[in-house]
């Protein structure tokens, strides 16, 4: 409709200038002849400084300002084709339960992923009582007492993951300064998401490349931002066991946690998806009919005709009112 | 003809043929969507996998 409309515009912006310029030839006057060029002119030199002007703006002011080096912003991540980034597409959740699986074994000894329930494991990763006895193995305060005692409970689904440490100073003193960052979400607090952190797990190499500077304490990492991270390679091949016989190299568990971090980041994700493609069909559906309904209601007024007869030429039988309408 | 003057005669039917109109279409839409949906991601979703896990519970 849009694209209809503006080409009608354009079409008849089209018209107007060739009625002009077929006006001018009729009259064959050499002063318009010059009044049209001068107009042409006139038209093309402000056109001209119009587009010159802003790009001139863009240059001054608009460019992105890359105040650091490239070693300060860390390598670009490599761009990789995840299949539950597809419009299309729900989360893998065999690949969750992989992911959550490498959370636990390897990450959570010292990252918390303090916004996750057990209960929203359930339906998603887990069965109600693998969640049940996988909460139940942490203990959780519970309210005071008559005597205002606070005693310890067995976990319940609707509590949290507990967290390795028990404030961020002393996860900060367990890890040489460095606190390691809250992952629930990550996928969606770095640039790069999915594909940084993918990068960041599996691109240490063997050893610094020469010329590099390691502070120490730090390792080196080249799609950290500064590169030195104080995180050290921690997936390795054959880390973990998968129930589901999946061969854990590293880049397996990298992409399942990825996968598992993304899913703890917008757990909506499946839903969402399949909602806006509802949300797409029934307002294709309904703009197809407000279409319909326009041109409809429009007809009458597009094919009428007006016609006015000059009555000093006379009136002829076959006449009509002016004003009168016809359909063509 | 006569079948569309004979809903909207009495307001009472034309309602009910909207309402229970609306009811279907919404159940058409959402089963035949939902369907789809599930079948580009076969095996992807909890309930395709879930069964691997729910026998060995019952011991
Ligand atoms: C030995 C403790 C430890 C383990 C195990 C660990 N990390 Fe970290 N991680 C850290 C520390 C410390 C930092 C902070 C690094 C820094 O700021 O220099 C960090 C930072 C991060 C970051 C943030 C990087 C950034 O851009 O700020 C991510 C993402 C991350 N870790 C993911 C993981 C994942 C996924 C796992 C499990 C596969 C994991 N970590 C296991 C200690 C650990």
């Amino acid at each position: 409709m849009l694209a209809r409309a503006t080409l009608r515009a354009a079409g008849a912006a089209k018209t107007g200038v060739t009625g002009l310029a077929k006006r001018n030839a009729s009259t064959s006057s050499s002063s318009e002849a010059a009044a049209a060029w001068k107009n042409n002119a006139l038209l093309a030199s402000s056109t001209a400084f119009a587009i010159g002007s802003v790009a001139w703006y863009y240059y001054q002011f608009g460019r992105q300002p890359y105040a650091m080096t490239p070693q300060e912003e860390g390598l670009h991540a490599t761009r990789y084709p995840w299949e539950h980034e597809k419009l299309y597409k729900t989360f893998d959740h065999a690949a969750l339960r992989r992911g959550f699986q490498v959370y636990r074994e390897v990450c959570s000894s010292c990252h918390s992923l303090s916004r996750i329930p057990y209960r929203s494991l359930v339906g998603t990763m887990m069965t109600v009582n693998e969640a049940k006895t996988l909460a139940e193995e942490n203990e959780y305060d519970t309210e005071p007492n008559d005597e205002g005692e606070i005693e310890k409970r067995p976990g319940k689904l609707s509590d949290y993951i507990p967290s390795p440490y028990k404030n961020d100073e002393a996860a900060r003193a367990a890890n040489n300064g460095a606190l390691p960052p809250d992952l629930s979400l990550m996928v969606k607090a770095r640039h790069g998401g999915c594909n940084y952190i993918f990068s960041l797990l599996t691109g240490y190499p063997e050893e610094p490349p020469a010329g590099a500077v390691v502070q120490s304490g730090l390792n080196f990492n080249p799609y950290f931002p500064g590169t030195g991270i104080a995180m050290a390679r921690v997936l390795y091949d054959g880390l973990v066991e998968y129930e589901d016989g999946t061969t854990a190299t590293t880049s397996q568990m990298a992409k399942d946690v990825v996968e598992f971090l993304n899913w703890s980041a917008e757990p909506e994700m499946d839903q969402r998806k399949r909602m806006g493609w509802k949300v797409m069909a029934i307002g294709g559906v309904l703009f197809a009919l407000s279409v319909w309904v326009k041109r409809h209601r429009w007809a009458n007024i597009k094919s009428r005709r007006m016609l006015y007869q000059d009555p000093s030429i006379g009136s002829t039988p076959a006449a009509k009112q002016p004003g009168s309408t016809f359909r063509r | 003809m006569g079948g569309l003057a004979a809903l909207f005669r009495r307001n009472a039917v034309f309602l009910g043929v909207i309402f229970t109109g609306a009811f279907a279409t919404e159940l058409a839409f959402e089963t035949t969507a939902n369907s789809i949906w599930d079948q580009i991601n076969r095996g992807r979703q909890w309930k395709d996998i879930k069964h691997r896990y729910m026998e060995s519970e019952d011991e």
